[in-house]
């Protein structure tokens, strides 16, 4: 946070507070004067969509657990009286199924901008690491949430991720009897599944809360990964990122629109509309979209725990990206090596999550394996070596020096300098 | 940082009715968001469903009253004695702290005689929600200074027609929607 | 990989991984569906896919942006449900008063009224304990053919016939990365009612050497194996329409998918009308919100 506030209270009020309770000034010092570099594209405003997002799902979450019945003989029911007779419910329900959806497609992106930019790197290492709960949280969220509406997909899901914790050596099953609170995936599941839903996402706003307090500590990346050197470099958030990030936002809000109005069940199963059957499994388990490329790396491991241990790796290892990252140089825009392979990387990532959505079956069972030895190899291999091997591009003195030759490059003129 | 040339002089206008504009299109767009928000906590369409009751009232002797769950509510519904019937009678309209029927099944504004509180044709039957208009609580049957009912939270008093006479309460007793559909059966709603 | 000079061929080289990448990547992309066909066949992962046959892609009115249910269609649709299909299945989330609702059949107050009075619930308990049956009102839901489960798997040879309130939404086939990335743009979600009007005009003779086990009939539009318990449910002249639209078991079928996606969405139109405005404010938005911004940043150079 700021040393020293610049804001002066001008009503009685706002001094008889800030005296008090200086929240205006914290306001103001971090989101208002707050220098933030001039050269942030529109990647840098996932931020303020995942808060956005984050508030959406919270706001329609409280308002459906209002008519929500978390029963196993009841919970369909009463999302189904939700959709047809509250008012609005139909709305509110599709806001937050979909909701989910984009929060994990902003995050992705979010996500890969760090690892592209290099947003992860010294003195960014607790802020990336803060992320990596968040997002592991949100997954935790995100899993419950679907048990909710008791489908088939809900009761058959819950069932395959509780039953991983059986592979654990001694204690599996003690563990996964305690999850469920019965012999297998019962009411007392759904009960505490709703609980805890509830509650992760008031979580997620804590850390998300540190999130902020991490980055204002050491400033925000930029694409030059050249750190703020003068106030040149600058420019204050309000209104320069404000608009910038509003504007994406409403952009992001029109193919949320696109999807919650015309689309709705496009990302949905439709199995997930007939009632949880503990007697009768689906031909296809398959979790949302977003849990995809994970779930492809548990079946391609053919060994049970292994395959455990290799999914919850596949996201422990995102913790230990800034020490496996062995560059000196930030940015991949400078880095020519690294970012073709952050692109396989990607191509990889979308590709595991194609072979999730597939039965086990034949190719896709070697191409699985294939795949995930390679995402493993992009953090154990690529990452250290590529740093050593590669010979990054030159690079600007400071973000105004970049600034400057690409409006020169732009206009063909020597550009002013506007203080 | 944003200059502040001189220079842009007549652009300020301009520049601040797209500010306007824009913040004026924002404001509608998170009002209209926020009313599914609020509107959902509204009555549900299967709670407004017309939610009736039918009543078998040919147990109910003259002198006895049944309570019956309408709506979530409790409904008396009374056979009166011919000296209750009378007593109500007796009563000139003028008198009464509230002089409107408060009948559902009538038009605003109806005084409160007797013939437009009981049943039409059978004025032996009296059908009230019972809630006591004060603040909401259960009157005790054929208590009080009226002979009819007796709210014991603050102490209002109704006649026997239902009628508030004593006490905080400000409106007689609602009488609900209701048809006799046979000698022996009523629908509450 | 070794550093590179600044030799001529250095850009090249620099692009090296990134189309070895790509082409692995197109080369797996199409080998892989054209691969695992191939598995099928070899019965080496061996199992069978179903349906045997997608379903027809039909044109609905409810279909894309300004999509909108045909009231006449809907009765049509309902009258089939119920003289056809309620002798098996239940269609518990829907109530008579729905029928009347803006979107859907349009059944008038007073038809909504007389309708529910058709049918006998059963109430209670009553003043004795015993339950006792009253005709419908409108706040009833659509009573059940069986009392429970059980019954109604005894009167089906084993087999309990869904409830249809959400059936229009449960049944779809997936159609490849293809069509699925198509379906983004056109707004395909009409999976449901294209499989249901598949499975109902689909009832063929099994071909030569397929057995299908004894209580049970063939369709290969069938999701869950090449045979089903419920036999081929329509038939030419059926119902006779009120409105005299011709009764054959297409137009049943076309009927009754329309009628149970209005059953399984009811408030689909005034979703695709909100969507509309929506989306048009948010156009609208985004672009004074892109002006403001060009504004914002005139002066700043970035």
């Amino acid at each position: 946070m700021a040393a020293t506030s610049s804001y002066q209270p001008k009503s009685g009020f706002a001094k008889w507070l800030e005296a008090r309770l200086p929240i205006i000034g914290l306001v103001h010092s971090s989101f208002v004067v707050y220098p933030t570099p001039r050269n942030l594209n529109y990647w840098w405003t996932f931020g303020a969509i995942l808060a956005f997002m984050l508030v959406v799902q919270i706001a329609t979450g409280v308002v459906l657990a209002m008519h929500y019945t978390p029963h196993a003989t009841m919970a369909m029911t009463s999302i189904e009286q939700i959709m047809r007779d509250v008012n609005y419910g139909w709305l509110l329900r599709y806001l937050h199924a979909n909701g989910g959806s984009m929060f994990f497609l902003a995050v992705y992106i979010h996500m890969l901008r760090g690892l592209y930019y290099g947003s992860y790197k010294d003195p960014r290492e607790v802020l990336w690491i803060l992320g990596v709960i968040i997002f592991l949280l949100m997954m935790a969220t995100a899993f419950m949430g679907y048990v909710l509406p008791w489908g088939q997909m809900s009761f058959w899901a819950a069932t395959v991720i509780t039953n991983l914790f059986s592979a654990i050596p001694l204690v599996g099953e003690a563990i996964t009897t305690w999850l469920w609170g019965g012999f297998a995936v019962d009411n007392p599941t759904l009960n505490r599944f709703y609980s805890l839903h509830y509650l992760l996402p008031f979580m997620i706003a804590g850390v998300v809360v540190l999130h902020i307090w991490a980055l204002h500590v050491v400033g925000q990346n930029n694409p030059t990964g050249i750190e703020i050197k003068s106030k040149q470099d600058t420019v204050p958030f309000t209104p320069h990122a404000t608009i910038k990030d509003s504007f994406g936002l409403v952009c992001f809000l029109i193919l949320f629109a696109w999807l919650v109005f015309f689309l709705p069940n496009y990302l949905g199963h439709p199995d997930n509309y007939i009632a949880a059957d503990p007697l009768k499994t689906p031909p296809h388990i398959v979790p949302e979209w977003y849990f995809l490329p994970f779930y492809a790396i548990l079946r391609a491991i053919p060994n049970k725990l292994l395959g455990v241990i290799a999914l919850f790796g596949s996201i422990a290892i995102l913790i230990f990206v800034p020490w496996l990252d062995t560059s000196r140089v930030r940015s991949a825009v400078y880095r020519p090596l690294y970012r073709q392979f952050f692109w396989i990387f990607v191509l990889t990532g979308i590709g595991l999550g194609y072979l999730g959505s597939q039965p086990p079956e034949g190719v896709y069972v070697i191409a699985a394996r294939i795949l995930t030895f390679y995402y493993f190899a992009h953090f154990l291999i690529v990452m250290p070596l590529i740093g050593i091997l590669e010979r990054p591009k030159p690079m600007p003195s400071s973000i105004t020096e970049a600034v400057l030759a690409k409006v020169k490059d732009q206009s063909g003129v020597a550009a002013e300098t506007k203080a | 940082m944003a200059s502040t040339d001189t220079a842009h002089e007549a652009e300020p206008t301009r520049r601040d009715f797209l500010y306007i504009a824009t913040g004026a299109v924002g404001a509608v767009g998170a009002a209209l968001t926020a009313w599914p928000l609020i509107d959902q906590m509204n009555p549900d369409a299967a709670a407004l469903a017309l939610a009736t009751t039918e009543v078998d009232i040919s147990s109910i002797a003259p002198g006895m009253s049944v309570t019956v769950k309408w709506r979530g509510k409790p409904v008396f519904i009374r056979n009166r004695t011919p000296e209750e019937i009378e007593a109500a009678k007796a009563v000139p309209v003028s008198e009464l702290p509230d002089r409107d029927a408060r009948n559902a099944n009538f038009d605003h504004g109806l005084p409160a005689d007797d013939a437009n509180r009981a049943a039409t044709g059978r004025e032996n039957w009296l059908v009230m929600v019972g809630i006591c208009t004060h603040l909401g609580c259960v009157p005790l049957g054929q208590q009080g200074p009226f002979g009819g009912w007796f709210c014991p939270c603050h102490g209002s008093a109704y006649d026997t027609a239902g009628r508030i006479r004593q006490g905080p309460a400000p409106e007689n007793l609602h009488v609900p929607k209701y048809e006799f559909i046979s000698d022996t059966q009523i629908r509450i709603g | 990989m070794t550093s590179s000079s600044r030799a001529a061929g250095t850009p090249a080289m620099k692009r090296l991984p990134f189309v070895l990448a790509a082409v692995v990547a197109l080369g797996v992309a199409s080998a892989l569906p054209v691969a695992a066909q191939e598995a099928d066949h070899d019965g080496d992962a061996g199992t069978v896919h179903y349906p045997l046959r997608n379903p027809e892609q039909l044109t609905w009115t409810f279909a894309g942006f300004f999509g909108h249910f045909d009231p006449a269609q809907l009765q049509r649709g309902f009258q089939v449900y119920r003289e056809v299909c309620a002798n098996c299945h239940s269609m518990k989330l829907v109530a008579f008063r729905h029928l009347g609702l803006e979107g859907g059949p349009l059944f008038g107050d007073a038809e909504v009224k007389a309708l529910a009075a058709e049918y006998q619930i059963t109430d209670g308990p009553d003043g004795s304990g015993d339950m006792f049956e009253r005709p419908g009102r409108p706040s009833d839901y659509l009573p059940s053919p069986f009392p429970n489960d059980q019954a109604a798997a005894a009167a089906n040879g084993g087999a309990v016939p869904p409830d249809l309130s959400l059936m229009a939404k449960a049944r779809g086939v997936g159609r490849g990365v293809l069509w699925g990335l198509l379906d983004f743009f056109t707004q395909y979600q009409e999976g449901g009612p294209d499989y249901v009007h598949a499975l109902l005009t689909g009832y063929v003779e099994p071909p030569e050497g397929v057995e299908v086990p004894e209580g049970t009939h063939y369709n290969p539009y069938f999701n869950a194996g090449s045979a089903l318990a419920m036999p081929a449910p329509l038939a030419d002249g059926q119902v006779t329409y009120a409105d005299g639209t011709l009764g054959t078991v297409d137009q049943y079928a076309r009927d009754v998918s329309a009628f149970l996606m209005w059953a399984a969405e009811p408030h689909l139109v005034e979703r695709k009308r909100m969507g509309f405005q929506v989306v048009i404010f948010l156009i609208v938005f985004a672009g004074l919100m892109y002006v403001t911004k060009k504004k914002v940043w005139a002066t700043v150079a970035h």
